[in-house]
Protein backbone atom coordinates (compact mmCIF):
# COMPACT_ATOMS: atom_id res chain seq x y z
CA UNK A 1 0.00 0.00 0.00
CA UNK A 2 2.76 2.46 0.82
CA UNK A 3 4.30 2.75 -2.62
CA UNK A 4 6.85 5.44 -3.48
CA UNK A 5 5.18 8.82 -3.90
CA UNK A 6 1.68 7.35 -3.31
CA UNK A 7 1.76 5.53 -6.63
CA UNK A 8 -1.01 3.00 -7.30
CA UNK A 9 0.96 0.34 -9.18
CA UNK A 10 -1.92 -1.57 -10.85
CA UNK A 11 -5.20 -0.65 -12.57
CA UNK A 12 -8.81 -1.49 -11.65
CA UNK A 13 -8.53 -0.76 -7.96
CA UNK A 14 -11.27 1.77 -7.25
CA UNK A 15 -13.34 -1.03 -5.64
CA UNK A 16 -10.74 -1.21 -2.90
CA UNK A 17 -11.52 2.31 -1.87
CA UNK A 18 -14.35 1.80 0.62
CA UNK A 19 -16.57 4.86 0.58
CA UNK A 20 -19.27 3.23 2.75
CA UNK A 21 -18.08 4.94 5.90
CA UNK A 22 -19.07 8.35 4.52
CA UNK A 23 -22.72 7.34 5.17
CA UNK A 24 -25.01 8.96 7.74
CA UNK A 25 -28.24 7.23 6.62
CA UNK A 26 -28.25 3.76 5.18
CA UNK A 27 -30.80 2.35 2.73
CA UNK A 28 -32.80 -0.66 3.93
CA UNK A 29 -34.82 -2.77 1.50
CA UNK A 30 -38.40 -3.91 2.27
CA UNK A 31 -38.52 -6.93 0.00
CA UNK A 32 -42.31 -7.32 0.29
CA UNK A 33 -42.90 -3.96 -1.39
CA UNK A 34 -40.15 -4.23 -4.11
CA UNK A 35 -41.35 -4.91 -7.68
CA UNK A 36 -37.82 -5.16 -9.18
CA UNK A 37 -38.40 -2.18 -11.49
CA UNK A 38 -34.64 -1.41 -11.31
CA UNK A 39 -35.12 2.36 -11.02
CA UNK A 40 -32.85 2.27 -7.97
CA UNK A 41 -30.21 0.46 -10.02
CA UNK A 42 -30.34 3.17 -12.68
CA UNK A 43 -30.13 6.15 -10.32
CA UNK A 44 -27.47 4.83 -7.93
CA UNK A 45 -24.31 6.95 -8.55
CA UNK A 46 -22.07 4.38 -6.86
CA UNK A 47 -23.25 1.15 -8.51
CA UNK A 48 -24.18 -0.08 -5.07
CA UNK A 49 -27.48 -1.83 -5.91
CA UNK A 50 -26.85 -5.58 -6.03
CA UNK A 51 -28.82 -7.40 -8.69
CA UNK A 52 -28.98 -11.15 -9.19
CA UNK A 53 -31.06 -12.95 -11.83
CA UNK A 54 -32.93 -9.76 -12.68
CA UNK A 55 -33.90 -9.19 -9.06
CA UNK A 56 -32.84 -6.42 -6.70
CA UNK A 57 -31.45 -8.22 -3.65
CA UNK A 58 -29.76 -5.55 -1.56
CA UNK A 59 -27.01 -2.94 -1.23
CA UNK A 60 -23.22 -2.89 -1.41
CA UNK A 61 -22.65 -1.18 1.93
CA UNK A 62 -18.88 -0.96 1.32
CA UNK A 63 -19.47 1.63 -1.36
CA UNK A 64 -22.96 3.09 -0.76
CA UNK A 65 -22.45 6.67 0.46
CA UNK A 66 -26.04 6.95 1.68
CA UNK A 67 -27.14 9.66 -0.75
CA UNK A 68 -30.74 8.40 -0.58
CA UNK A 69 -31.47 8.75 -4.32
CA UNK A 70 -32.75 5.14 -4.48
CA UNK A 71 -35.20 5.72 -1.62
CA UNK A 72 -36.37 9.02 -3.14
CA UNK A 73 -36.96 7.55 -6.61
CA UNK A 74 -38.48 4.20 -5.51
CA UNK A 75 -42.11 4.19 -6.79
CA UNK A 76 -43.22 1.68 -4.12
CA UNK A 77 -41.45 3.16 -1.08
CA UNK A 78 -39.63 -0.14 -0.73
CA UNK A 79 -36.39 1.54 0.37
CA UNK A 80 -36.19 3.24 3.74
CA UNK A 81 -33.30 5.43 4.92
CA UNK A 82 -32.33 4.49 8.46
CA UNK A 83 -29.86 6.46 10.57
CA UNK A 84 -26.50 4.69 10.97
CA UNK A 85 -25.63 3.83 14.54
CA UNK A 86 -22.23 4.58 16.13
CA UNK B 1 23.23 10.36 -30.22
CA UNK B 2 24.65 13.40 -28.59
CA UNK B 3 27.84 14.94 -29.91
CA UNK B 4 30.98 14.48 -27.79
CA UNK B 5 32.76 17.80 -27.41
CA UNK B 6 35.37 17.28 -24.73
CA UNK B 7 37.61 14.26 -24.66
CA UNK B 8 40.11 15.22 -21.99
CA UNK B 9 40.20 17.30 -18.86
CA UNK B 10 39.91 20.92 -19.73
CA UNK B 11 40.11 24.06 -17.70
CA UNK B 12 38.01 26.77 -19.20
CA UNK B 13 37.06 30.32 -18.28
CA UNK B 14 33.33 29.98 -17.67
CA UNK B 15 30.65 31.93 -15.87
CA UNK B 16 28.49 29.97 -13.43
CA UNK B 17 25.72 29.92 -16.02
CA UNK B 18 28.06 28.55 -18.69
CA UNK B 19 29.52 25.95 -16.33
CA UNK B 20 26.08 24.68 -15.40
CA UNK B 21 24.93 24.66 -19.03
CA UNK B 22 28.01 22.63 -19.97
CA UNK B 23 27.24 20.21 -17.13
CA UNK B 24 23.68 19.90 -18.44
CA UNK B 25 25.00 19.24 -21.93
CA UNK B 26 27.27 16.51 -20.61
CA UNK B 27 24.46 14.98 -18.53
CA UNK B 28 22.29 15.05 -21.67
CA UNK B 29 18.88 15.04 -19.90
CA UNK B 30 15.87 13.60 -21.74
CA UNK B 31 13.57 16.53 -21.04
CA UNK B 32 14.19 20.14 -20.11
CA UNK B 33 11.29 22.53 -19.62
CA UNK B 34 11.75 26.23 -18.96
CA UNK B 35 10.18 29.62 -19.27
CA UNK B 36 11.89 33.02 -19.65
CA UNK B 37 10.38 34.82 -16.66
CA UNK B 38 12.15 37.94 -15.39
CA UNK B 39 14.67 37.06 -14.20
CA UNK B 40 15.52 33.82 -15.99
CA UNK B 41 19.22 33.18 -16.48
CA UNK B 42 21.57 32.52 -19.35
CA UNK B 43 21.50 28.81 -18.46
CA UNK B 44 18.45 28.11 -20.57
CA UNK B 45 19.62 30.41 -23.33
CA UNK B 46 22.94 28.59 -23.64
CA UNK B 47 21.37 25.18 -23.23
CA UNK B 48 18.74 25.84 -25.89
CA UNK B 49 21.56 26.60 -28.33
CA UNK B 50 23.00 23.16 -27.52
CA UNK B 51 19.60 21.67 -28.34
CA UNK B 52 19.39 23.62 -31.63
CA UNK B 53 22.89 22.58 -32.60
CA UNK B 54 22.18 18.93 -31.89
CA UNK B 55 24.78 18.61 -29.12
CA UNK B 56 22.19 16.94 -26.89
CA UNK B 57 19.25 14.57 -27.37
CA UNK B 58 17.09 16.63 -25.06
CA UNK B 59 13.44 17.43 -25.74
CA UNK B 60 13.25 21.11 -24.85
CA UNK B 61 9.71 22.09 -23.87
CA UNK B 62 9.03 25.80 -24.01
CA UNK B 63 6.09 26.31 -21.69
CA UNK B 64 3.96 29.31 -20.74
CA UNK B 65 5.11 29.81 -17.15
CA UNK B 66 7.49 28.57 -14.48
CA UNK B 67 4.55 26.78 -12.87
CA UNK B 68 4.14 24.85 -16.13
CA UNK B 69 7.90 24.33 -16.51
CA UNK B 70 8.12 22.37 -13.29
CA UNK B 71 4.80 20.63 -14.01
CA UNK B 72 6.20 19.41 -17.33
CA UNK B 73 9.30 18.16 -15.51
CA UNK B 74 7.15 16.24 -13.01
CA UNK B 75 5.28 14.52 -15.84
CA UNK B 76 8.47 13.75 -17.73
CA UNK B 77 10.30 12.47 -14.69
CA UNK B 78 7.47 10.10 -13.74
CA UNK B 79 7.17 8.91 -17.34
CA UNK B 80 10.70 7.60 -17.15
CA UNK B 81 12.68 10.54 -18.52
CA UNK B 82 15.50 12.40 -16.81
CA UNK B 83 14.14 15.91 -16.37
CA UNK B 84 15.87 19.17 -15.53
CA UNK B 85 15.01 22.82 -15.41
CA UNK B 86 16.52 26.15 -14.41
CA UNK B 87 15.05 29.17 -12.74
CA UNK B 88 15.80 32.11 -10.48
CA UNK B 89 14.18 34.19 -7.74
CA UNK B 90 10.57 35.03 -8.62
CA UNK B 91 10.57 32.15 -11.11
CA UNK B 92 11.02 29.72 -8.25
CA UNK B 93 8.27 31.53 -6.39
CA UNK B 94 5.89 30.83 -9.27
CA UNK B 95 6.96 27.17 -9.20
CA UNK B 96 6.14 26.94 -5.51
CA UNK B 97 2.96 24.88 -5.75
CA UNK B 98 4.69 22.28 -7.91
CA UNK B 99 7.74 22.06 -5.62
CA UNK B 100 5.85 19.99 -3.07
CA UNK B 101 4.15 18.01 -5.83
CA UNK B 102 7.53 17.07 -7.31
CA UNK B 103 8.89 15.95 -3.94
CA UNK B 104 5.62 14.33 -2.84
CA UNK B 105 5.39 12.32 -6.07
CA UNK B 106 9.07 11.48 -5.68
CA UNK B 107 10.11 12.87 -9.03
CA UNK B 108 13.94 13.12 -9.00
CA UNK B 109 14.07 16.38 -10.96
CA UNK B 110 17.23 18.47 -10.81
CA UNK B 111 16.59 22.18 -10.75
CA UNK B 112 19.28 24.80 -11.25
CA UNK B 113 18.47 27.72 -9.05
CA UNK B 114 20.30 30.99 -9.51
CA UNK B 115 19.61 32.67 -6.19
CA UNK B 116 18.00 36.04 -6.65
CA UNK B 117 15.95 38.38 -4.50
CA UNK B 118 12.18 38.19 -4.46
CA UNK B 119 10.07 41.19 -5.45
CA UNK B 120 9.03 43.78 -4.33
CA UNK B 121 10.78 46.04 -5.06
CA UNK B 122 11.79 44.26 -8.24
CA UNK B 123 15.51 43.62 -8.01
CA UNK B 124 17.01 40.56 -9.87
CA UNK B 125 20.26 40.54 -7.82
CA UNK B 126 21.54 37.91 -5.43
CA UNK B 127 20.11 36.83 -2.15
CA UNK B 128 18.84 33.54 -0.76
CA UNK B 129 15.22 34.48 -0.10
CA UNK B 130 14.01 32.37 -3.05
CA UNK B 131 15.67 29.14 -1.88
CA UNK B 132 14.90 29.74 1.79
CA UNK B 133 11.24 30.21 0.97
CA UNK B 134 11.31 26.74 -0.59
CA UNK B 135 13.37 25.06 2.09
CA UNK B 136 10.50 23.05 3.59
CA UNK B 137 9.16 21.62 0.33
CA UNK B 138 10.98 18.29 0.50
CA UNK B 139 13.82 19.16 -1.89
CA UNK B 140 17.49 18.48 -1.30
CA UNK B 141 19.15 21.92 -1.40
CA UNK B 142 22.79 22.26 -2.37
CA UNK B 143 24.58 25.62 -2.41
CA UNK B 144 27.70 26.42 -4.42
CA UNK B 145 30.42 28.93 -3.60
CA UNK B 146 31.73 29.29 -7.14
CA UNK B 147 31.24 28.12 -10.71
CA UNK B 148 33.41 25.04 -10.17
CA UNK B 149 31.20 23.86 -7.33
CA UNK B 150 28.07 24.65 -9.32
CA UNK B 151 29.40 22.42 -12.12
CA UNK B 152 30.34 19.53 -9.83
CA UNK B 153 27.28 19.78 -7.58
CA UNK B 154 24.97 19.54 -10.56
CA UNK B 155 26.55 16.34 -11.87
CA UNK B 156 26.57 14.74 -8.41
CA UNK B 157 23.09 16.12 -7.73
CA UNK B 158 21.63 14.12 -10.61
CA UNK B 159 22.96 10.90 -9.14
CA UNK B 160 21.88 11.81 -5.61
CA UNK B 161 18.34 12.70 -6.73
CA UNK B 162 17.92 9.44 -8.58
CA UNK B 163 19.24 7.29 -5.75
CA UNK B 164 16.42 8.31 -3.41
CA UNK B 165 13.83 9.70 -5.83
CA UNK B 166 14.07 13.10 -4.21
CA UNK B 167 14.28 16.30 -6.25
CA UNK B 168 17.46 18.36 -5.98
CA UNK B 169 17.78 22.13 -6.06
CA UNK B 170 21.32 23.05 -7.03
CA UNK B 171 21.84 26.69 -6.07
CA UNK B 172 24.41 29.32 -6.95
CA UNK B 173 24.51 33.02 -6.13
CA UNK B 174 22.99 35.25 -8.78
CA UNK B 175 25.49 37.43 -10.68
CA UNK B 176 28.31 36.85 -8.17
CA UNK B 177 28.65 33.25 -9.37
CA UNK B 178 26.23 33.04 -12.26
CA UNK B 179 27.62 35.94 -14.31
CA UNK B 180 31.25 36.19 -13.19
CA UNK B 181 33.93 34.34 -15.14
CA UNK B 182 35.68 31.68 -13.11
CA UNK B 183 38.26 28.98 -13.69
CA UNK B 184 36.32 25.77 -14.22
CA UNK B 185 37.89 22.37 -14.59
CA UNK B 186 35.62 20.10 -16.58
CA UNK B 187 35.34 16.36 -16.93
CA UNK B 188 35.20 14.70 -20.33
CA UNK B 189 31.71 14.18 -21.76
CA UNK B 190 31.93 10.37 -21.62
CA UNK B 191 33.05 10.49 -17.98
CA UNK B 192 30.02 12.52 -16.97
CA UNK B 193 27.63 10.31 -18.95
CA UNK B 194 29.09 7.19 -17.44
CA UNK B 195 28.93 8.70 -13.97
CA UNK B 196 25.27 9.70 -14.12
CA UNK B 197 24.29 6.52 -15.98
CA UNK B 198 20.86 5.69 -17.34
CA UNK B 199 17.77 7.13 -15.69
CA UNK B 200 15.11 4.77 -14.45
CA UNK B 201 11.98 5.14 -12.35
CA UNK B 202 10.28 2.14 -10.66
CA UNK B 203 6.85 3.23 -11.95
CA UNK B 204 7.34 4.82 -15.36
CA UNK B 205 3.98 5.89 -16.80
CA UNK B 206 5.06 5.17 -20.37
CA UNK B 207 5.60 1.48 -19.84
CA UNK B 208 3.54 0.54 -16.76
CA UNK B 209 -0.17 0.87 -16.02
CA UNK B 210 0.08 2.94 -12.87
CA UNK B 211 -1.69 5.86 -11.25
CA UNK B 212 0.49 8.80 -10.28
CA UNK B 213 -0.86 11.56 -8.06
CA UNK B 214 -3.93 9.97 -6.49
CA UNK B 215 -5.82 11.54 -3.60
CA UNK B 216 -4.74 10.54 -0.09
CA UNK B 217 -7.14 11.70 2.59
CA UNK B 218 -7.00 11.75 6.39
CA UNK B 219 -6.42 7.99 6.40
CA UNK B 220 -3.12 7.94 4.50
CA UNK B 221 -1.69 11.40 3.66
CA UNK B 222 0.38 11.58 6.83
CA UNK B 223 2.10 8.25 6.16
CA UNK B 224 3.32 9.49 2.78
CA UNK B 225 4.73 12.62 4.43
CA UNK B 226 6.51 10.41 6.96
CA UNK B 227 7.98 8.47 4.03
CA UNK B 228 9.47 11.72 2.73
CA UNK B 229 11.04 12.38 6.13
CA UNK B 230 12.53 8.89 6.12
CA UNK B 231 13.88 9.46 2.60
CA UNK B 232 15.51 12.71 3.75
CA UNK B 233 17.17 10.80 6.57
CA UNK B 234 18.68 8.49 3.94
CA UNK B 235 20.33 11.43 2.17
CA UNK B 236 23.46 11.41 4.30
CA UNK B 237 24.34 7.84 3.33
CA UNK B 238 23.43 8.31 -0.33
CA UNK B 239 25.35 11.57 -0.55
CA UNK B 240 28.47 9.96 0.85
CA UNK B 241 28.18 7.14 -1.68
CA UNK B 242 27.81 9.60 -4.55
CA UNK B 243 30.70 11.79 -3.44
CA UNK B 244 32.91 8.73 -2.90
CA UNK B 245 32.23 7.62 -6.44
CA UNK B 246 32.90 11.12 -7.75
CA UNK B 247 36.11 11.29 -5.76
CA UNK B 248 37.29 8.07 -7.38
CA UNK B 249 36.44 9.48 -10.79
CA UNK B 250 38.43 12.65 -10.09
CA UNK B 251 41.32 10.66 -8.66
CA UNK B 252 41.42 8.37 -11.69
CA UNK B 253 42.28 11.37 -13.83
CA UNK B 254 45.63 11.51 -12.07
CA UNK B 255 46.18 15.21 -12.70
CA UNK B 256 44.18 16.81 -9.89
CA UNK B 257 45.56 17.99 -6.56
CA UNK B 258 44.06 16.51 -3.40
CA UNK B 259 42.69 19.86 -2.21
CA UNK B 260 40.99 20.32 -5.55
CA UNK B 261 39.33 16.92 -5.31
CA UNK B 262 38.21 17.64 -1.74
CA UNK B 263 36.68 20.91 -2.82
CA UNK B 264 34.82 19.41 -5.76
CA UNK B 265 33.11 16.47 -4.09
CA UNK B 266 29.70 16.89 -2.54
CA UNK B 267 29.73 17.43 1.23
CA UNK B 268 27.35 18.77 3.82
CA UNK B 269 29.75 21.32 5.28
CA UNK B 270 33.19 22.67 4.48
CA UNK B 271 35.17 23.78 7.54
CA UNK B 272 37.87 26.39 7.04
CA UNK B 273 40.47 26.87 9.78
CA UNK B 274 38.03 26.07 12.59
CA UNK B 275 40.27 23.75 14.65
CA UNK B 276 41.69 26.46 16.90
CA UNK B 277 39.25 29.24 16.03
CA UNK B 278 37.79 31.40 18.79
CA UNK B 279 35.47 33.20 16.42
CA UNK B 280 33.60 30.91 14.03
CA UNK B 281 31.47 32.24 11.22
CA UNK B 282 28.76 30.20 9.51
CA UNK B 283 27.81 31.15 5.97
CA UNK B 284 26.35 29.86 2.72
CA UNK B 285 27.38 30.47 -0.88
CA UNK B 286 29.75 32.95 -2.50
CA UNK B 287 30.29 35.01 0.66
CA UNK B 288 32.41 32.11 1.93
CA UNK B 289 35.13 33.02 -0.59
CA UNK B 290 35.41 36.58 0.71
CA UNK B 291 35.29 35.36 4.30
CA UNK B 292 38.13 32.87 3.71
CA UNK B 293 40.29 35.68 2.29
CA UNK B 294 39.62 37.86 5.33
CA UNK B 295 40.31 34.94 7.68
CA UNK B 296 43.73 34.47 6.06
CA UNK B 297 44.52 38.18 6.44
CA UNK B 298 43.35 38.40 10.05
CA UNK B 299 45.21 35.22 10.99
CA UNK B 300 48.39 36.98 9.92
CA UNK B 301 47.58 39.43 12.73
CA UNK B 302 47.16 36.49 15.11
CA UNK B 303 43.37 36.53 15.24
CA UNK B 304 41.90 33.05 15.51
CA UNK B 305 38.98 33.03 13.14
CA UNK B 306 37.36 30.16 11.25
CA UNK B 307 34.45 29.51 8.93
CA UNK B 308 31.97 26.71 8.43
CA UNK B 309 30.46 26.84 4.96
CA UNK B 310 27.12 25.08 4.62
CA UNK B 311 26.94 23.29 1.29
CA UNK B 312 23.80 21.24 1.87
CA UNK B 313 21.01 23.15 3.60
CA UNK B 314 18.32 20.47 3.27
CA UNK B 315 18.69 18.03 4.89
CA UNK B 316 20.58 20.19 7.38
CA UNK B 317 23.80 18.73 8.91
CA UNK B 318 23.06 19.52 12.57
CA UNK B 319 25.55 17.11 14.16
CA UNK B 320 28.42 17.84 11.83
CA UNK B 321 27.97 21.58 12.24
CA UNK B 322 27.82 21.35 16.05
CA UNK B 323 31.11 19.46 16.01
CA UNK B 324 32.84 22.47 14.40
CA UNK B 325 31.17 24.97 16.71
CA UNK B 326 31.98 23.16 19.96
CA UNK B 327 35.27 24.93 20.65
CA UNK B 328 34.30 28.40 19.49
CA UNK B 329 34.07 31.25 21.99
CA UNK B 330 31.55 33.11 19.85
CA UNK B 331 29.61 32.28 16.70
CA UNK B 332 28.59 34.63 13.92
CA UNK B 333 25.82 33.41 11.64
CA UNK B 334 25.53 35.10 8.27
CA UNK B 335 22.15 35.11 6.57
CA UNK B 336 21.46 36.29 3.06
CA UNK B 337 17.71 36.07 3.64
CA UNK B 338 15.19 37.61 6.02
CA UNK B 339 12.46 35.98 8.06
CA UNK B 340 10.71 39.27 8.98
CA UNK B 341 9.47 38.80 12.50
CA UNK B 342 11.67 35.82 13.27
CA UNK B 343 14.56 36.27 15.68
CA UNK B 344 17.03 36.26 12.78
CA UNK B 345 17.65 34.70 9.39
CA UNK B 346 16.80 31.11 8.43
CA UNK B 347 20.38 29.86 8.90
CA UNK B 348 20.36 31.22 12.46
CA UNK B 349 17.44 28.94 13.41
CA UNK B 350 19.29 25.90 12.11
CA UNK B 351 22.51 26.81 13.92
CA UNK B 352 20.59 27.35 17.17
CA UNK B 353 18.91 23.96 16.75
CA UNK B 354 22.27 22.30 16.09
CA UNK B 355 23.70 23.83 19.28
CA UNK B 356 20.66 22.99 21.40
CA UNK B 357 20.72 19.35 20.28
CA UNK B 358 24.29 19.10 21.55
CA UNK B 359 23.54 21.02 24.73
CA UNK B 360 25.92 23.81 23.74
CA UNK B 361 25.19 27.32 24.94
CA UNK B 362 27.43 30.03 23.52
CA UNK B 363 27.34 33.70 22.59
CA UNK B 364 25.96 34.04 19.08
CA UNK B 365 25.22 36.96 16.78
CA UNK B 366 23.24 37.03 13.57
CA UNK B 367 24.16 39.13 10.55
CA UNK B 368 21.82 39.89 7.67
CA UNK B 369 23.88 40.82 4.62
CA UNK B 370 23.74 41.11 0.86
CA UNK B 371 19.98 41.34 0.38
CA UNK B 372 19.12 42.21 -3.21
CA UNK B 373 22.79 41.98 -4.20
CA UNK B 374 24.08 44.54 -1.66
CA UNK B 375 27.88 44.38 -1.54
CA UNK B 376 29.48 42.11 1.02
CA UNK B 377 33.14 42.91 0.69
CA UNK B 378 36.29 42.50 2.74
CA UNK B 379 35.47 45.55 4.88
CA UNK B 380 32.06 44.12 5.67
CA UNK B 381 33.47 40.78 6.79
CA UNK B 382 35.88 42.77 8.97
CA UNK B 383 32.90 44.66 10.39
CA UNK B 384 31.26 41.34 11.29
CA UNK B 385 34.46 40.15 12.98
CA UNK B 386 34.75 43.47 14.78
CA UNK B 387 31.25 43.18 16.23
CA UNK B 388 32.02 39.63 17.40
CA UNK B 389 35.32 40.71 18.97
CA UNK B 390 33.65 43.58 20.80
CA UNK B 391 30.96 41.17 22.04
CA UNK B 392 33.67 38.85 23.36
CA UNK B 393 35.21 41.77 25.24
CA UNK B 394 31.91 42.28 27.03
CA UNK B 395 30.38 45.05 24.98
CA UNK B 396 26.60 44.90 24.67
CA UNK B 397 26.06 44.41 20.92
CA UNK B 398 22.73 43.80 19.21
CA UNK B 399 21.75 40.18 18.55
CA UNK B 400 20.72 40.93 14.97
CA UNK B 401 22.90 43.17 12.82
CA UNK B 402 22.19 44.42 9.32
CA UNK B 403 25.50 44.76 7.50
CA UNK B 404 26.23 47.54 5.01
CA UNK B 405 23.04 49.56 5.31
CA UNK B 406 23.28 52.98 3.69
CA UNK B 407 24.33 55.84 5.99
CA UNK B 408 21.69 58.23 4.66
CA UNK B 409 19.02 55.63 5.42
CA UNK B 410 20.35 55.14 8.95
CA UNK B 411 20.35 58.95 9.38
CA UNK B 412 16.73 59.05 8.27
CA UNK B 413 15.75 56.68 11.10
CA UNK B 414 17.00 59.09 13.77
Amino acid sequence: MWELGAVIPYPGNSKEYKTGNWRTFKPVLHKDKCINCMICFMVCPDSSIIVEDGKMIGFDYDHCKGCGLCAYECPKDAIEMVKERG
Amino acid sequence: MAVILFKDRVVRPLTGNMAVSEAMRQINPDVVAAYPITPQTEIMQIFSSFVSNGYVDTELITVESEHSALSACVGASLSGARAMTATAGPGLALMWEILSIASGMRAPIVLNLVNRALSAPINIHCDHSDAMGARDQGWIQIFSEDAQEAYDHLIQGVKLAEKLYLPVMSCMDGFIVSHAIDRVSMLADEEVREFVGEYSHPYPMLTKTVTHGPIAMTDSYMEFKHQQRLAMEEVEKALNEVSKEYKELLKSKGNLEDWEIEKRILKFVEPYKVEDAEIVLVAIGSAAGTIKYVIDKLREEGKKIGLVKIKVFRPFPYEELAKYLENAKIIGVLDRAETFGGKGGPLLSEVLTALYLKGIFKPIRNFIYGLGGRDFNIIHVKEVVDILERTLKGENTPFLNYINLRKDYLESLK
